[in-house]
């Protein structure tokens, strides 16, 4: 059922697109760049600073993404005992956590001039860090643990975890009263966001999910080395 | 003109500092990565010089070795 994910095929593929990923996410970088710090106009409220939206919500949006997507394919790797739904999902990790940092970092650069603070123990800021610590001790699982079977039931137990979060995260704003505003963009509604700022919002978020293709490439490519260094041991 | 668009009405310190730390951990995150695929890769390249020919024609028929020893890629 799962020939198609066998490592070999999926290398012949993956050894190649990183050199063509990388030059499409130049390409949609420098248009989103453009349109982030020049072209799109300053919010009558916010001023310029609303431009840190373009950074903070792409990066916080993929972090979200591809921790569902690691959970996905880690619940999905045990029930079809396919491993290198595993690796896919290993190889995904670093770059979500670094979205997860950017996400809080930015965020927290613009707290300070729009809510006069760095920092607020609010539901969705501390979600978001929540989830760093999730991805955290995942990434840790992997380099700790050995024993093959041991760290991949680690790992999906920590992913089912930190799942629940990402619900918290979605509605923390609606459920509790926070400094962070609701959200603007809305898939089954109007989003209050006008087209001028959705757009560069929506060639960031391309350039960033293109940056995170071509780190998951590179990192899968690295870990299927790996696993032939072994094998060439194993001769 | 250019010190407005650097100026950005008093909120350029802030709006730099986030574009610079966003750009910051991308660079890093690709350098760790490309570190890490070219230090496995010399391993396996390696690896393989030193098998001795029955053993390298063994490693030689997997598909997937073949295409770690002819990857070049320049990423």
């Amino acid at each position: 059922m799962f020939k198609i994910f066998e490592p070999s095929k999926i290398f012949l593929i993956t050894s190649k697109a990183p050199k063509y990923v990388m030059v499409l996410f130049a390409v949609v970088f420098t248009i989103g760049l453009l349109e982030a710090l020049i072209f799109s106009p300053e919010d009558y409220k916010q001023s310029h600073s609303v431009r840190i939206m373009y950074v903070h919500v792409p990066a916080a949006w993929i972090s979200l993404g591809i921790f569902s997507s690691i959970t996905f394919l880690s619940l999905s790797g045990y029930i079809f005992k396919n491993k290198n739904f595993f690796l896919i999902a290993k190889s995904l990790a670093p770059s979500g956590f670094v979205f997860n940092i950017v996400a809080l970092v930015t965020g927290s650069i613009w707290g300070k001039p729009t809510w006069g603070t760095w920092w607020a123990w609010d539901a969705r800021i501390t979600s978001m860090l929540i989830l760093a610590l999730f991805y955290l001790m995942y990434l840790v699982a992997w380099r700790i643990y050995e024993d093959k079977e041991h760290v991949l039931k680690i790992t999906t137990i920590i992913t089912i975890l930190g799942i629940i979060n990402v619900p918290i995260i979605k509605y923390s704003v609606d459920w509790w009263n926070t400094l962070h505003q609701p959200a603007s963009i809305n898939v089954l509604s109007k989003s209050s966001i006008h087209s001028s700022m959705l757009f560069p919002l929506l060639i960031m978020t391309a350039a960033f999910a293109l940056f995170s293709l071509l780190i998951f490439l590179m990192k899968y490519n690295t870990e299927l080395i790996k696993i032939k260094n072994k094998g060439l041991d194993r001769l | 003109m250019i010190n407005e668009f650097l100026k950005m009405n008093g909120y350029g310190l802030y709006v730099w500092s986030a574009f610079t730390f966003t750009f910051l951990s991308f660079t890093t995150l690709y350098l760790i990565t490309k570190i890490q695929y070219v230090r496995e890769r010399n391993k396996f390249v390696s690896k393989f010089g030193a098998l001795d020919s029955k053993r390298s024609q063994v490693a030689r028929s997997q598909t997937i070795n073949r295409e770690i020893l002819s990857s070049s890629q320049s990423i």
